[in-house]
């Protein structure tokens, strides 16, 4: 099954890519179309904010990459569920779950670190245990957790049970991260964009700028789940070969019998 | 610009690392390609 003229795939145009398709590169193009676009018009186009000044600009950045962690975390979640429950679920959603961590955990340190170097500009500290701060340190934490776990031994079905339960119950932080502003007094600002009064105080390029930035990094995390998903089963696919090879070694040494 | 040291850093870190794990991807996905048959690849 895995010999090697099966292996042989550089006569397939897949062998260049590795795991890319059609359809993963149009997600490729459109992210870098958008990426640029924010880039810009983040750095150069879009006003200076009349109290923050050019700070601001950290927005573009800081806000879609703390959304998008958010919806990676909640898609994580929702795959872990779906096989917590379904009756005989796929490893295919097990992988979704752990590809889409991997990369809600990066875009969760970067939020941090954006964050950071903001608020040394509005409040002349990287770093206060302010409730959102807190809370949102906690998360990726726990996701780092998570993603330890998945690392731990085992069979693929033990690793999704096992990391299934915990993102199950992981998710339930996000509320709490996101509403920390409103149930405690923070220093964070609340939101400015997605208020319960639907009143979006922002200059039209702003908003449409950060939009735009929404939209770049959900087709980045598109292009990198839809490819680390694929890679997951990959690792999946030649660790169950090497332990069927290690067993027919150890059942030659044995005479046929393996202890 | 005021602070575009701060500023250009926050972008930089964000850029870099997405580009970082983007190569990492293109990488070990084509190392595991090379071993594992098509007929295990479902999106082929």
């Amino acid at each position: 099954m895995y010999g090697d003229n099966d292996m042989n795939h550089d006569s397939t145009p897949d062998a260049v890519g590795g795991v890319a398709t059609t359809t993963s590169r149009t997600i490729g193009v459109l992210a870098i179309v958008a990426m640029t676009w924010v880039l810009v018009s983040g750095l150069f186009l879009t006003p200076a904010d009349i109290n923050q000044g050019d700070a601001v600009r950290i927005m573009y950045v800081h806000v879609p990459t703390a959304w998008i962690a958010y919806l990676a975390f909640i898609v994580t979640g929702a795959a872990s569920l779906a096989w917590l429950l379904k009756k005989s679920p796929s490893l295919a959603f097990d992988r979704v779950a752990g590809a889409s961590a991997e990369v809600g955990v990066l875009f969760m340190a970067m939020t941090l670190i954006s964050g950071s170097l903001w608020g040394r500009l509005t409040w002349g500290t990287f770093w206060v245990w302010d409730p959102r701060l807190t809370t949102t340190a906690f998360l990726f934490v726990t996701y780092i957790g998570y993603l330890a776990v998945r690392g731990l031994g085992g069979s693929p079905q033990q690793r999704a049970q096992r990391s299934a339960v915990i993102a199950s119950l992981a998710v339930l932080e996000i509320p709490l991260v996101h509403f920390s502003v409103v149930l405690w007094r923070s220093l964070h600002q609340s939101a400015s964009v997605l208020r319960p009064d639907g009143d979006v105080k922002m200059d039209g390029l702003m908003l449409f700028t950060l939009f735009s930035g929404v939209l770049a990094f959900t087709f980045t995390f598109l292009w990198l789940v839809i490819h680390r998903q694929r890679m997951l089963l990959m690792r999946d696919v030649v660790g169950e070969k090497g332990l069927e090879a290690a067993i027919r070694e150890r059942r030659r040494d044995h005479g046929g019998v393996v202890a | 610009m005021s602070d575009a040291g701060f500023i250009v850093l926050s972008y930089a870190v964000t850029g870099g690392s997405i580009l970082v794990l983007v190569i990492v991807t293109i990488r070990r996905g084509r190392l595991l390609s090379r071993q594992v048959a098509d007929q295990d690849k479902p999106w082929i």
